[in-house]
């Protein structure tokens, strides 16, 4: 597989640094060289993480400079929004239609953008757009908290990674106990439903 | 070999693990405070968090001195704290092999500045090598204890963010039991009373010069010819964007940040058309090479300010105190750990009209750099209050154990050093502990507390929410009584935010809590003037 980019964006609490940590994995589970990196400083609950994880034979730098991402994987609305630059014209969004609105949209100083503005923004960039409603079906799962295997599943439907591998991973990162739920989730975010 | 994925930290605690490190010590701080959590599941070595840098220093000096290999963990700012160790153990040297992590906050990702530690290693005389991605993080750890050893010296490792928090591919090896060095007395090396450290400074030169030779030997240091048209000296995880962004480029790659190799350098510099240095923060490596009369290009190309990146501007913006910020808007001067105590009794000695100077500090701050600063209030008998934010943990870092915890760093339990009683114990006359979450009685307590002539110690307590969440279910909004009068949103709660539903006479918002974020709190309660909110029922 040639030079593969991935940008990963999502709130704090979001589970953003497993879900970018199985996708390093993976790379790694397959051969590949990989690297990922991320800042986590203070996002423990409602501030916001990004991770680049970069897959190749071998690869220097840790972080994808805008407009090389190939696959974008945004948890929330207005983060898949404000980050959408990084992406590579014509790559690929997986976007989860979830919002959580930041503090000072609360406080009321700004507003928070309907999803037509988010979609007519996204699609500046590219038109393979794949929308999931990652929590409404992790709700029907009966766990909110496997929305990110949900769109680990999206990722690989759309990707030329056998959904073994990626399950593979997946299941040796989350704990035994929550192994089948999350291999539900990959497989009903694979469907797209 | 097995190959796995670890960030710069985790491989640091490997190469800690791999390379006969028996004794551990750190205090805590993003972005360094992983390499001792991980130290800590090696049943091989003895990891504990000290109160503070200096502490933490200080013991790690004792443990090579007393003949075991050993490592000190800190982030940049620490180093601060613990400069004075730095400097006396460089005269000193150690016995077994004493590694110094700094890790590095370029960008002040959780920071109050930039500083670059790399002046650390020239200032106090004592090596330093700067890894580029975890493999060299690992093989680093193992070369610092060797040169340690070799040329009797501590030696600084240089972390930063990035290659401290990024993953990378690490082959794994196995650990090397490195048996304990004899104790030998020997006062003229280790007591550095002026007529024995004169003697150590000259030792300490000759020092320097050995290792100038060794950083002309070591392949750490290395050269990679490609085209001569541009030549680049690079170091850290600046290698590594260089490499991406210049792929033709021939490279002069450093290893070891100080001492640097001259003739390598010259020897480059000779063979490149056009030479330039990328490091991030400090012109480091580009004032040596200036200093050789070499004709470079540095810092008018690339900033001394903020991270690098390969991309150009990065807006994410990660404020190190919440509190100084909307909604809270609390606090008036933020300067490093432990200094609000000092600072407001500055404030109160200046006086300013109709303000009264509030300290706050949080619990584990308190027993890191507090105690002295309160010492001096009653000492000096300065009107201050000081509240003490006590929720029961190291919160900002992630969750480390301090005095206060009773708990230690690989799991023992002793008795909880009570904030209170040290206070009392200081000599303050009023101590009042309050719960941190009934506002009345806080606002009653901060109220008297202000209007004391003498130091208050006022100890805000409730347990941090991500180390035990408290034994309510979520809160609800109870819709027809919220006419979305704002006051629960200006508590700052990540849980709760504005409904769909607006109140017919006002037309705003309706309050709304999500239930995911909501910890139970209850905070938000004593906010509501309304009887709008719904406690979460009583976890069974």
């Amino acid at each position: 597989m040639k030079k593969t980019n991935f940008f990963v964006v999502g709130v704090g609490g979001q589970g953003t640094l497993l879900a970018s940590n199985i996708i390093a994995e993976t790379g790694l589970y397959i051969g590949l060289d990989a690297k990922k990196s991320e800042v986590h400083g203070m996002a423990q609950r409602g501030g916001i993480v990004t991770s680049h994880i970069r897959w190749d034979e071998h690869v220097a730098s840790p972080l994808c400079e805008p407009g090389t991402v190939d696959y974008f994987i945004a948890q929330e609305m207005l983060e898949g929004m404000r980050w959408i630059h990084f992406l590579k014209p014509g790559g690929t969004v997986i976007i989860s239609h979830q919002h959580l609105p930041p503090t000072s949209t609360v406080l009321g100083s700004v507003v928070y953008p309907s999803d037509e503005e988010i979609m007519t923004k996204l699609k500046e960039w590219t038109d393979n757009i794949l929308m999931i409603d990652a929590a409404g079906i992790a709700n029907k799962l009966g766990n909110l908290r496997v929305s990110n295997s949900i769109l680990i599943g999206a990722l690989s439907s759309v990707m030329d990674v056998s959904p073994e591998d990626w399950l593979a991973v997946l299941t040796s990162r989350v704990p035994a106990r929550h192994k089948e739920i999350n291999r539900q989730a990959f497989l009903a975010g694979r469907a797209g439903k | 070999m097995k190959k796995v994925l670890l960030s710069g930290n985790e491989a640091v605690a490997r190469g800690a693990w791999e390379h006969g490190v028996s004794i551990a010590t750190a205090y805590p701080g993003t972005p360094s405070t992983e390499i001792l959590q991980n130290i800590a599941l090696y049943d091989e070595i003895y990891a504990e968090w000290a109160t503070n840098e200096k502490v933490a220093f200080d013991t790690a000096v004792g443990a090579a001195y007393a003949g075991k290999r050993t490592l000190v963990a800190m982030k940049h700012v620490g180093l601060n704290v613990a400069s004075e160790v730095l400097f006396y153990s460089s005269y000193t040297g150690i016995d077994a092999g004493l590694v110094v992590i700094t890790a590095d906050d370029p960008g002040m990702h959780s920071s109050q500045n930039e500083q670059d530690n790399r002046r650390y290693a020239k200032f106090a005389k004592v090596p330093m090598l700067e890894p580029a991605d975890s493999q060299e993080a690992k093989e680093f750890v193992g070369l610092c204890l060797e040169l340690s050893e070799q040329f009797d010296t501590p030696v600084l490792l240089r972390m930063t963010t990035r290659t401290s928090h990024s993953k990378a591919a690490v082959t794994l090896g196995e650990r090397q039991e490195i048996e304990q060095h004899p104790y030998k007395k020997d006062a003229s090396k280790r007591a550095m009373i002026p007529l024995y450290a004169r003697r150590r400074h000259v030792i300490i030169e000759e020092r320097t010069t050995q290792l100038r030779q060794w950083a002309e030997e070591t392949d750490i240091n290395r050269v990679e010819m490609d085209d001569t048209s541009l030549g680049i000296i690079t170091a850290g995880i600046a290698y590594q964007y260089a490499k991406d962004i210049f792929p033709n480029a021939s490279f002069l790659k450093l290893g070891m940040a100080w001492p640097m190799p001259e003739k390598r350098i010259r020897d480059f510099a000779n063979s490149v058309d056009r030479l330039i240095v990328i490091e991030e923060l400090e012109p480091f490596i580009e004032e040596k090479v200036k200093q050789l009369g070499i004709k470079v290009e540095g810092k008018t190309i690339f900033p001394i300010t903020g991270e690098f990146t390969p991309e150009v501007v990065r807006t994410s913006a990660i404020n190190y105190a919440l509190g100084v910020l909307s909604p809270l808007d609390a606090a008036d001067s933020l300067g490093s750990m432990g200094s609000s105590i000092g600072v407001a009794m500055g404030g109160s000695l200046a006086g300013i009209e109709n303000k009264k100077n509030i300290a706050i500090i949080g619990d584990g701050t308190f027993f890191h750099s507090g105690l002295s600063a309160l010492a001096s209030a009653v000492y000096n008998q300065v009107p201050v209050t000081i509240i003490v934010v006590d929720n029961r943990t190291t919160g900002m870092t992630g969750h480390q154990g301090h005095p206060g915890t009773g708990k230690t760093l690989q799991g023992n339990k002793h008795e909880e050093v009570s904030i209170a009683n040290v206070a009392k114990a200081l000599g303050v006359h009023h101590v009042y502990e309050v719960d941190a979450r009934n506002l009345k009685k806080m606002e009653q307590t901060i109220r008297q507390a202000i209007n004391l002539d003498e130091p208050v110690v006022v100890v805000a307590q409730t347990v941090c929410v991500f180390v035990s969440s408290h034994n309510r279910e979520a809160y609800k909004i109870i819709l027809e009584n919220c006419n979305g009068c704002t006051l629960c949103f200006r508590i700052g709660c990540p849980a709760i935010s504005k409904s769909e539903e607006r109140d017919q006479k006002t037309d705003r918002p309706k309050a709304w809590i999500d239930p995911v974020m909501c910890t139970g709190c209850g905070l938000c309660l004593d906010v509501c003037a309304r009887q709008a909110i719904e406690e979460g029922e009583v976890k069974s």
